[in-house]
């Protein structure tokens, strides 16, 4: 039995993911596709809908590039921390035969979730070449800072709910949506899990005008493909999340995972609806609407959210 | 051995072994053009480990005041239910600390990247 729920479970559990993330990169480019006017993928199978595997198959029997002047060991491990790190995320997400039954969840998603942050700046690094570097520390410096209006617009939500489980969301958003009553805070984590998985408009560090292609400019073939696979990854799980923290996939209906499942896929959707319509940021521009006005913003949430469950004696149960 | 020990085990497994077949499926065939760093045609000038840049850094200084206030505060949905008062009057400290260093740093053009 034991092999069952420490093996089989996991295995179970990362085949989906992974096949889901390959389909997000088809439906990706089927989307800015027909946005553009144009048909996307539509060659390999039907509908394209064996695009995602021919480029797997393309990118793990490329030829890798192991640059001359590049830190061997770290450039390959970092592509493997970030598919890694990516992965393991999904861990304790509630599902409704969860794998992990996590009381801290939030703190989980949040310190793995910045773990990956080393990936970059690792790859980056290793690379040894001036591009990669200038990526990566564009990439980290805009990751770093998203992550502290993650951070406390994630606690302003605790302080709604009670409790780190995500468990407790499901139960405190029985009645309403969290998007409602934590509405400005609502759009701020969108826009800021979109600059956190270094989507576009906020895609930086793959200006591709300036820096070619950011801190991966010296991957190729599987690596890349390592890389590949975390981005989208963390893609679908930033979707997943907020589905949870915002529009409360009620897990006490019999279609729960096709309401969780729907939901996600929306917002995704909007991920890749937001890359079709905005240009891109300039740096100081990105710096500024994290610094100066999300973090004045969110502190003031904060303070907002921690006075008015004391003073309306109304803090949610303690689990 | 329990699952997150175990997720951990065959997550690492799986990209290990997906960094494996990268390297063992294609053919090699590496030459001194194609393993030389990419710099736009030319051979690359310089140390491309030297550059060291100060705003980042301070970014990176700045994140971490603010996420280890983060930590400070993560307590509270646990802490409001003892005191409320005493909570609240520290929480507050907390931030109002932080915001006047925020204040502090915004006009002595800390957050300021054009020049």
């Amino acid at each position: 039995m034991t092999i069952f729920t420490l093996i089989i479970n996991p295995l179970m559990y990362i085949i989906p993911i992974l096949l889901a993330m390959a389909f997000l990169t088809l439906v990706e480019r089927k989307i800015l596709g027909y946005m553009q006017l144009r048909k996307g993928p539509n060659i390999v199978g039907p509908y394209g809908l064996l695009q995602p595997i021919a480029d797997g198959v393309k990118l793990f029997i490329k030829e890798p590039v192991k640059p001359s002047t590049s830190s061997p060991t770290l450039f390959l491990l970092t592509p493997i921390l970030a598919l890694t790190l990516a992965l393991m995320l999904w861990v304790p997400l509630p599902m409704p035969f969860a794998l992990t039954d996590l009381n801290l969840t939030i703190l989980f998603i949040l310190a793995v979730s910045s773990l990956s942050v080393y990936s970059i700046l690792g790859s980056g690094w290793a690379s040894n070449s001036k591009y990669a570097l200038i990526g990566a520390l564009r990439a980290v410096a805009q990751t770093i800072s998203y992550e502290v209006t993650l951070g406390l617009i994630v606690l302003s939500l605790i302080l709604f709910t009670g409790a780190f489980t995500l468990n407790m969301f499901n139960s405190a958003q029985e009645t309403i949506w969290l998007i409602l009553p934590a509405w400005p805070m609502a759009a701020m984590w969108f826009i800021s899990t979109l600059a956190e998985t270094n989507r576009a408009p906020f895609d930086l560090t793959e200006g591709e005008s300036e820096l070619v292609s950011g801190f991966n400019v010296e991957y190729a073939g599987g690596p890349f493909a390592l890389f590949f696979l975390a981005e989208y990854t963390n893609i679908l799980l930033m979707n997943a999340l907020s589905a949870i923290l915002f529009l409360g996939p009620s897990f006490n209906t019999v279609n729960i995972n096709l309401n969780w499942a729907i939901k996600t896929t929306i917002l995704a959707i909007m991920f890749l609806w937001v890359r079709a319509s905005y240009p891109r940021f300039r740096y100081d521009q990105l710096m500024h609407l994290v610094w100066k006005n999300f973090l004045p913003l969110t502190l003031a949430m904060i303070a907002w959210h921690i006075s008015l469950p004391i003073s309306m004696a109304g803090s949610p149960p303690q689990l | 051995m329990n699952l997150i020990l175990t997720m951990i085990l065959i997550s690492s497994l799986i990209s290990i072994t997906l960094a494996f077949v990268a390297f063992w499926l294609p053919q090699m065939n590496p030459d001194m053009e194609k393993l030389s760093p990419y710099e736009c045609g030319f051979d690359p000038l310089g140390s491309a480990r030297l550059p060291f840049s100060m705003r980042f850094f301070l970014i990176a200084i700045l994140f971490l005041l603010f996420d280890l206030e983060i930590a400070l505060l993560l307590p509270l949905p646990w802490s409001i239910h003892l005191n409320p008062l005493y909570v609240l009057m520290w929480a507050f400290m907390i931030i109002m600390l932080l915001t006047i260093g925020l204040i502090y740093e915004w006009v002595q053009g800390g957050l300021e990247w054009a020049e």
